[in-house]
């Protein structure tokens, strides 16, 4: 097994052939990973299985297919990102070229999360192929037999002189990111994107961070309260609440919250049937770290349950879980709930609800259900959050026209799509002049006067236009 | 105190003011009559901080940031508008586009060596962007510092936009607080603190930083007028230019012309004493003064290289034949001394910038345009400018920052604006339309599937009618 110095510094030396530049290469490669996970579905939906219980429909869906997607995205718009862009101009630079190139970065190190492991881990590796970059790749130890898939699968499609999987725990991905890198683009938690963000900050090196939240969802308004119950079960139980932009908590009145429980009840066994344990459809509790950590708060709340609370610590089983009454400083409002588990906070007045969303760091998704297109509007307007969607859940992320990431402590960057190709690219500022008009540059050397400086202001500002033209 | 403003800037920016888009045009207008009210007083505090002449004061600051205040005004409505994005055939129905919104407070950090531009241009881009932010200008440009802390509150809103003035105490004060974005400029070693103690909130940054910008001359070019375009970019502001021409790369048989032709340029531009001359500027200050008077110990130059210390003045002085291993090639020069590194051919040139750090800016002298292709291609940098020094500086099109040890992020005209905001994505549904979601509901069974594709094949239908109806029209 090579060290991290030997794999970047393979990874460098074909950094520095410019073998990844040319459009050709890039296509290729980006071809040869969709082959990965077309080839190896199969594989991919056992490891998923194995790592999180993941049924297959949702491994198809939120890993295979939005994977296959931007790679046919970038495939067929690789050839435009890099082409040269073109800027407006002012007069005393008519004449010349001005254009933006989008160059790629070098090496860059991608770490990935274990809760889609597959995707979170490939949409970036897609972005930064697209770029022209070189990258190592570090899947997360805790969904182990997928890192053990991508560790497999990656050398035997990809160019091993452009992109390396390192593979290892917590003091693995420290030592790794002790080496210098390009970008370093990371998903997961808050605590430990402030050591990326402070061992980057010593090589000066940019980063990406994908982190989470609480993601509020308010329900205020006139509603058609079944739609939207199937939308919140949906977007909140998929892959067992463990998505960074499920809805972590519902905000509404109490008349909302009488209708709603019921509503979400029949959607629960219409989903999962009356007994969730036994259906295929329901994911499980990734480790049994995380599995204690959540009976912990279900054990702590001081919420009721009215759904659901069942478990099994065996099968790392969690029931599809819904809490009423409960309160801002409860447990369950603390820190990302990150499992199946639902509280519903009653608060009678969208904007003091919208004050409390407020005074809790700003997340990475928002989501508000109504009929009223003024509660929606208000909540957008005063809320600030990493995507906004109304009336549904996740399905934001799953559009590649719209950027995906955080603000404030849900993250900083973003990418999917463009994008992704826009991350790992430095846009350069290229101006080409010619050796005419060297007499209007004369207005700008010494020895200085009035008369110059007016021209000069004259030429150099953004909207002035030649009469000559 | 740092703490007070910052919880002042705070609840101004929560209170929802500085969000609607008149009160931010109003701000702009009131910097720009600021601007154009006390150039005067701008003037004479340059003067006194680097010995700025009358003229490079509007030149190489008041104008730029006059543009950019102008472009911000015209264009506001513009870039603070919801951006549309294209949809797929299940968000056909809905609006999807990409709301610019403001982070909250921004810190900015300002340099001294162009104490007026390198701050208030930021502040543009925050106040356009509907932030508020704190203002910590160079304790280095002292009289700059104080001027704009007396005249920021009386034409702009008091608690958005406070003024922070003091040294790196109070800077480090500031850095221990929580910002929204900090937006630095100035040398790489600081910038490393900056986002080491930015890191702890998870405060995004900007870190506009400098290096060594390299100038490739090729022989075959207008030796004469690039020598001349050279000659300004080093010297202006006495070389105290992030993007300066930091130094010149040729092969040996130009060497010699290139001396006379700056030595030339030079009696032009400031005559035979350049210290008489009221365009040419001095050092900063002793310390600076020093460090690039240690760069030169072992070297003679071949031109310049008087000095005076009490007036911190050293003259345009270029170095022939540097070794590429010398302390003048190691750091940032920061100043008006010009060392010329032989090289034996662009591939040459090519290999010794890609050797070293990715540096903000590269400058390349040559009439051959596969050949500037080349070398655009082989190497990289924070922007280029072909057959001038600095002016992409000057297009507020073009996005201007580092890359690597030069920098992260870029600013200018809409790229500060958007760098300072923050994209939300948006979704905006309805709850109709249900039936559609059916397809990703469990359970998952074959009956469902079938249902779903029944589905899919009537919207399509739906949406192939639409079309054939809409090219009717065509």
């Amino acid at each position: 097994m090579d060290s991290h110095s030997q794999v970047l510094e393979r990874l460098r030396t074909g950094f520095r052939s410019g073998i990844t530049l040319p459009l050709e290469f890039r296509r290729t490669q980006l071809t040869k990973l969709l082959a990965l996970v077309k080839d190896n579905e199969e594989q991919i939906v056992k490891a998923l299985h194995q790592d999180l219980a993941k049924p297959k429909f949702e491994s198809i869906l939120s890993e295979v297919e939005i994977v296959t997607n931007d790679l046919h995205h970038a495939i067929s718009n690789v050839a435009t990102w890099i082409q040269p862009e073109y800027v407006p101009k002012n007069l005393a630079t008519k004449l010349d070229d001005c254009f933006v190139r989008r160059e790629p970065l070098g090496v860059v190190l991608i770490i990935g999360p274990w809760n889609y492991p597959l995707q979170l881990l490939i949409l970036p590796l897609v972005g930064a192929i697209a770029a022209g970059n070189c990258a190592v790749i570090k899947p997360s130890e805790v969904s182990s037999a997928t890192d053990c898939l991508v560790a497999e699968l990656i050398p035997k499609y990809l160019s091993q002189d452009c992109y390396a999987v390192v593979r290892g725990g917590a003091e693995e991905t420290k030592a790794l990111l002790q080496n210098r890198f390009d970008h370093i683009f990371y998903t997961g938690s808050q605590a430990v994107a402030r050591s990326v963000v402070q061992a980057a900050s010593v090589h000066l090196t940019p980063v990406t961070l994908e982190l989470g939240g609480k993601c509020p969802c308010f329900i205020y308004g006139r509603i058609n309260i079944q739609a939207a119950a199937h939308r919140l079960v949906w977007a909140k139980y998929f892959n067992a609440g463990q998505s960074c932009v499920a809805p972590d908590y519902v905000l509404c009145t109490k008349a909302t919250r009488d209708a709603l429980v019921p509503a979400l009840t029949t959607v629960l066994e219409e989903f999962y049937g009356k007994e969730p344990q036994k259906s295929p459809d329901l994911s499980r509790i990734v480790s049994a770290r995380h599995f204690t950590r959540l009976m912990k708060l279900l054990e702590k709340t001081k919420g009721k349950v009215v759904i659901g609370g069942q478990s099994d610590e065996h099968d790392k089983y969690i029931a599809p879980t819904v809490l009423v009454d409960v309160e801002e400083d409860d447990v369950l409002m603390g820190e990302e709930i990150f499992g199946p588990i639902l509280p519903i906070l009653t608060v009678e007045e969208l904007e003091k609800s919208i004050e409390l969303v407020n005074r809790k760091e700003k997340p990475l998704a928002l989501y508000v259900f109504s009929d009223e297109s003024s509660v929606v509007k208000t909540t957008m307007e005063n809320t600030s959050s990493g995507g906004f969607c109304s009336n549904d859940g996740i399905v934001h992320m799953t559009l590649p026209g719209l950027p995906f990431g955080g603000v404030g402590a849900s993250g900083w960057g973003s990418y999917h799509g463009r994008w992704g190709f826009e991350t790992f690219s430095h846009r350069r500022a290229c101006m080409l002049r010619g050796w005419a008009l060297e007499r209007l540059n004369g207005l700008r050397y010494p020895p200085y006067s009035d008369d110059k400086l007016k021209w000069l202001r004259w030429t150099t500002s953004a909207n002035s236009t030649c009469s000559l033209m | 105190m740092e703490r007070q403003l910052l919880q002042q800037a705070k609840e101004a920016f929560v209170s929802g003011r500085a969000r609607p888009l008149e009160f931010r045009l109003q701000q702009l207008h009131a910097l720009q009559r600021m601007i154009m009210e006390k150039e005067t007083e701008i003037s004479t505090a340059l003067k006194q901080d680097i010995s700025r002449s009358q003229y490079d004061t509007p030149l190489l600051e008041l104008i730029s940031i006059e543009n950019e205040i102008k472009l911000a005004i015209e264009k506001l409505a513009q870039w603070a508008a919801p951006r549309p994005v294209e949809k797929n055939l299940f968000t056909i129905s809905d609006e999807v586009y990409i709301q610019p919104e403001p982070l909250g407070v921004v810190l900015i950090i300002g340099a001294w060596n162009y104490p007026w531009a390198l701050t208030l241009i930021p502040l543009v881009g925050a106040i356009a962007a509907g932030n508020a932010a704190v203002v910590k200008p160079s304790e280095l440009s002292k009289c700059s510092s104080l001027l704009l802390h007396a005249l920021l509150p009386c034409y702009l809103d008091k608690d958005l936009y406070p003024v922070v003035t003091g040294g790196v105490s109070e800077t480090q004060q500031l850095l221990r607080l929580r910002f929204d974005h900090i937006f630095y400029t100035g040398g790489s070693t600081a910038g490393k603190l900056v986002m080491e103690a930015a890191a702890r909130h998870l405060t995004p940054v900007t870190l506009e930083l400098g290096g060594k910008s390299p100038c490739y001359i090729d022989k075959d070019c207008d030796v004469r007028t690039a020598c001349r375009r050279v000659t300004w970019g080093k010297f202006v502001n006495c070389g105290q230019t992030c993007i300066a021409p930091d130094y010149i790369l040729c092969e040996p048989c130009i060497q010699g012309q290139v001396v006379e032709f700056i030595r030339e340029t030079l009696l032009e531009f400031y005559g035979a004493d350049p210290k008489c001359s009221p365009d040419y500027g001095r050092i900063i200050n002793q310390e600076h003064f020093n460090r690039i008077m240690s760069l030169m110990e072992g070297y003679t130059p071949v031109v310049g290289g008087q000095s005076d210390s009490s007036q911190w003045y050293i003259a345009p002085t270029v170095l022939k034949d540097v070794p590429p291993h010398s302390r003048l090639m190691q750091e940032e020069i920061f100043g008006p001394l010009l060392p010329i590194v032989t090289v034996s051919d662009m591939e040459d040139a090519i290999n010794f910038i890609n050797e070293r750090e990715k540096p903000l800016a590269l400058y390349i002298f040559c009439s051959d345009q596969k050949a500037i292709k080349r070398m655009i291609e082989e190497t990289t940098s924070g922007g280029v400018t072909v057959n001038d020094v600095m002016m992409h500086y000057t297009v507020s099109s073009l996005p201007f920052g580092g890359v690597g040890q030069s920098g992260m992020g870029r600013y200018h005209g809409k790229h500060t604006f958007d760098q300072l905001s923050h994209q939300r994505a948006c979704l905006i549904r309805s709850l109709k339309m249900e039936r559609v979601n059916l397809a990703r509901y469990p359970p998952q069974d074959r009956r469902r599937a079938r249902r779903v594709l029944f589905i899919l094949l009537e919207l399509f239908h739906v949406f192939v009618t639409i079309i054939m109806d809409m090219s009717v029209f065509y």
